[in-house]
């Protein structure tokens, strides 16, 4: 068993992981933080992306014991301080980004990364970053429009196209 | 102008909020005190004699707490079957012994055989280790064809052989469809396989059983569509819990698309367990179980042969299937190739005489059930292609020989037993036209031409049967339960609405939609309104999600429990206004006396109710609590046309999708932007079974894409910006809210539209390609034009 320390979400936390703990069990288990979830066993889905270091990774893929000492926000501290939600949530919520939720908060993370890397993307650079989030409910469409909402471009309204 | 709430609004989704800021509360969420794991031991071979298993070294691990094996589960039931389909002679399909844990014999990779618990997960699975299995491999059957032939090994040694059943059905004179095949124009046949598939919903499942000895209550958590199925089946076949003593909760479940229909043997291993070790059991699926454990999708086989006369006027249609069931019936299994897919062969057209034949097949591979679509897709994707086929055969245009043989004049009896109410098939392919910018197909396919690609367009008609269903009639197709839905409107002493619905959520939306239907039956802000699901403790009994039928069936429960309310709310308002109740409205949340100023709130009402000092308590009772539970009259029939642009690369055979356009009837709407998020799902998954996904077994019965590496799911970069339209609204007849149901048409619909649009592509560029099988990859596609 290690201990471990690092900050999450701007709190500092610490515990005894096993060497094989990975970051999004200790997310989870340890740290009740539920938000982060577990789609796939081959770090294909990107449920549980989180952002290490300001880096967007794949929670699974990622020993508990690599991110001592680390800054890690998950979905829960995306949120604004006043609790609304923030920019790419309200665009996911605004553009029916999202149905059953359950890729959603890796969706939204790789949104944030994405939007900090480059801010105005174009649809076809949104679609490629998306490579390594999987969704099985909207078909993509919806997620990437409130992607592009959220970047402050130009979007056709929600419904009736 | 859009309206901005009530029926017809896109309103926001209420529940986006807990699942965009990390505070859902799935399944594997839920944590229970003294919680212990349980790990299942799968088998790793198709078909094989359990000689012996020792679990004592397991055991005897620290930490570990039990090995549950078939032995602990003597006097447990098998998991049951929800359907009985009678065969073409008049007997009843041959129906195995479906165990908890595999009994004796392993029959495909992923039979559950021991059940590890353990004080923690890695522990539970560390364990199976230890244990001493011993099997001796037999021969495996997984082609269906091999399956039927003489002398095939058995997958069940007490079954006559492998058919599960020969079913036919539709036109009963024989004769007259083979003289209509034989003194046809012309005949089109196209054999063609339906790719088996995994739904994969992105939340793998999960079970948390619980057991409370001081009310000897048993409860389940479980990642399920309907939880009272799950009461139901699991209390009354398997563990003999009566429903008082057992509950069954399914909070946000991360999507389902039936393969959260069934009742799992895990469900019953952790309520078992739970009370045999007298604390809390958890099991969590990882994907790569969920890949061998989950039931798959459609894996049909078929020969359809349609007879025209000389203007492309549709004769008759006959159709042969094989249908894979797997090593054990699921829940639905047999339903599905049945009597949700040999009622939809007239699809759109008046084709008078139709014969369907279906036989379903035991295989050593992991069972088989309804997946978004179930039946109708199969049924849509043979019709559609062989119409395809035939106006090419006939040189007529795709579009024309579907408008010559569409149905007009509703009411429609199909020959194959079902009765369509309504239903516009000429706008809706006017909307796919215009919206697809077909008029400008031509000159795109030149560009394409010019740059050294080939273009195509693709149509596809669909119809499907949705609502699922009157339960009389169910009831005489062999369905062992009724299929009726529920709804309790409580309404609270200071006006605000709790609803209960039998449905269940898990990512349609309906703590948004229904609280729209409701609201404005009362002319409340929806605020007022809170949608209630998913606990068997605190819902009517409800047979839950799937089918399209939440809207159209459970929708139309809270239509009549909401009236109930609203009567019994008026006859109070008369009360309180001393005048007669007849003479009573309800408009805007106030309720008036017709021809004067009187009025009294919505609220003033349900305080009255609850505070009866000024009541009728010698006419009715107080408080204002009503259930409905809504039996459907018939199927709703949601109708679309879908088209599909593709450019294909000559030379390395990728087929890339430009545009996909799909224009649905899904009579009335009630949240547009929800529908065409359903919509947009839908399509996806039926693009991804039409270009990459295949669920493939090798010889020996390994499942060889076991995993994302190997199970190509959609990504964002594969799929285009999608076109929807459902301007064209024909509604439904005999449902309060002429809603249809729109979660699986996406589905139904796009396989064949793209299938028609490579191979449209392909003839355009020279190739003489009739058919290419599902998924088309650029292996195959490249292998089809170069011969």
């Amino acid at each position: 068993m290690a201990k471990i320390s690092m900050t999450v979400n701007g709190k500092a936390v610490s515990g005894e992981v096993e060497g094989r703990t990975l970051l999004s069990a200790f997310l989870r288990d340890d740290q009740g933080l539920t938000g982060t979830h577990i789609g796939c066993d081959t770090s294909q889905c990107g449920a549980c992306n989180v952002h290490v270091n300001g880096v967007n990774v794949k929670s699974c893929t990622m020993l508990a014991a690599e991110a001592d000492g680390a800054e890690v926000t998950t979905i829960e501290g995306m949120s604004n301080a006043d609790g609304s939600l923030s920019v790419v949530q309200q665009a996911f919520q605004d553009y029916h980004g999202l149905q059953c939720g359950f890729c959603t908060p890796g969706m939204v993370m790789t949104a944030a990364a994405l939007l900090k890397e480059n801010p105005k993307p174009t649809e076809a650079e949104v679609r490629a970053y998306l490579e390594g989030n999987i969704c099985r409910c909207t078909g993509y469409h919806n997620i990437v429009k409130a992607i592009m909402a959220a970047s402050g471009q130009d979007v056709m309204p929600v419904a009736a196209e | 102008m859009p309206k901005d709430s009530g029926i017809g609004a896109s309103n926001k989704r209420r529940e986006d909020i807990r699942f965009l800021t990390g505070t859902g509360n799935y399944t594997d969420d839920i944590n229970l005190n003294g919680q212990a794991y349980a790990h299942i031991v799968r088998s790793d071979m198709a078909h094989g004699t359990i000689n012996s298993i020792d679990v004592s070294a397991a055991e005897a691990i620290d930490g570990v707490v039990k090995v549950f094996t078939a032995a602990d589960f003597e006097g447990v039931g098998g998991i049951p079957c929800g359907w009985q389909v009678t065969d073409r002679h008049g007997q009843p399909m041959q129906e195995p012994k479906h165990p908890i844990l595999a009994e004796g014999k392993v029959r495909h990779v992923g039979d559950p055989i021991c059940v590890i618990v353990a004080e923690t997960a890695e522990l539970a699975r560390d364990a199976a280790d230890a244990l001493n299995i011993d099997i001796t491999e037999l021969p495996a059957v997984i082609d269906m064809k091999d399956a039927l032939a003489d002398g095939a090994t058995k997958v069940h040694d007490d079954l006559t052989n492998n058919l599960c059943y020969d079913w036919g059905f539709g036109s009963e004179d024989l004769d007259a469809v083979q003289n209509a095949f034989d003194t046809a124009h012309h005949v089109t046949t196209l054999e063609l396989k339906n790719n088996r598939l995994v739904a994969n919903p992105m939340e793998p499942r999960v079970a948390v059983g619980d057991y409370a000895r001081h009310s000897d209550e048993s409860t389940l958590y479980t990642t399920s569509q309907n939880p009272h199925v799950i009461r139901l089946l699991m209390g009354a076949f398997v563990l003999g819990i009566p429903e008082h003593k057992l509950r069954v909760v399914a909070p946000d479940v991360g999507g389902g698309f039936g393969a959260k229909i069934y009742h799992y043997a895990e469900e019953a291993i952790v309520t078992f367990a739970a009370k045999a070790l007298g604390r809390p059991v958890k099991w969590t699926s990882s994907r790569s179980e969920a890949f061998v454990s989950d039931a798959h999708g459609r894996d049909h086989v078929t020969k359809i042969e349609l007879a025209m006369d000389k203007e492309g006027k549709f004769l008759a249609v006959r159709t042969d299937t094989h249908a894979n069931m797997g090593a054990y019936l699921s829940t639905f299994a047999p339903s599905i190739p049945t009597w949700l897919h040999g009622t939809l062969m007239a699809g759109n057209y008046t084709t008078p005489l139709i014969h369907v034949n279906v036989k379903a097949v035991f295989t050593n591979t992991t069972p088989v059930d309804a997946y978004r679509g179930a039946g109708r897709p199969e049924a849509t994707f043979q019709l559609e292609r062989v119409i395809d086929k035939a106006a090419r055969e006939m040189g007529m245009d795709p579009v024309e020989i579907r408008r010559k043989n569409f149905i007009t004049e509703f009411p429609y009896a199909t020959p194959v037993a079902v009765e369509y109410d309504t239903g516009d098939y000429h706008a809706t392919m006017d909307a796919l036209l215009a919206k697809s910018d077909h008029a400008g197909f031509e000159a795109r396919a030149a560009q394409s031409k010019a740059n050294g690609k080939l273009r195509g367009f693709g149509i596809a008609h669909y119809i499907e049967a949705c609502g699922i269903a009157p339960s009389a009639l169910v009831g005489q197709l062999g369905a062992r339960a009724g299929l009726y839905e529920s709804a309790t409107v409580r309404v609270n002493a200071t006006g605000g609405l709790v609803v209960m619905t039998g449905s269940h959520s898990h990512g349609q939306g309906h703590e948004t939609s229904f609280a729209q239907v409701v609201a404005e039956m009362i002319g409340i802000d929806e605020s007022m309104v809170e949608i209630v699901h998913g606990d068997t403790a605190n819902t009517p009994m409800g047979m839950g999600t799937y089918g399209s039928r939440s809207l159209a069936v459970g929708g139309s429960a809270l239509v009549r429990a909401t009236e109930k309310i609203i009567n019994k709310a008026k006859k109070v308002a008369a009360h309180l206004m001393e005048a007669a109740e007849g003479d009573i409205e309800l408009k805007d949340g106030q309720f008036t006396v017709a021809g004067t100023d009187k009025s009294v709130a919505w609220g003033d009402v349900t305080l009255a109710a609850y505070v009866p000092h000024n009541y009728p308590l010698e006419e009715i009772e107080p408080g204002l609590e009503e259930t409905a539970f809504y039996d459907p009259a018939n199927f709703t029939y949601p109708s679309g046309a879908y088209g599909c642009e593709v450019e294909v690369d000559p030379e390395t055979g990728k087929v890339t999708v430009l545009g996909f356009t799909a224009a649905d009837d899904f009579g009335n709407v009630v949240n547009p932007m929800i529908v065409e998020g359903q919509v947009h799902g839908g399509l996806a998954q039926g693009i991804g079974q039409a270009l990459l996904e295949n669920c493939a077994y090798d010889e020996n019965g390994q499942l060889i894409s076991a995993s994302y590496m190997d199970y190509a799911m959609p990504r964002a970069d594969d799929l285009p910006n999608f076109t929807v339209d459902h301007s064209s609204v024909t509604p439904c007849t005999h449902n309060p809210l002429g809603v249809k149901g729109c979660g699986e048409a996406g589905a139904i619909g796009s396989p064949p539209a793209l299938v028609n649009a490579v191979i449209d592509a392909l003839q355009r560029g020279g190739h003489d390609v009739a058919h290419i099988d599902m998924p088309l990859t650029p292996g195959r596609v490249w292998a089809a034009m170069n011969g």
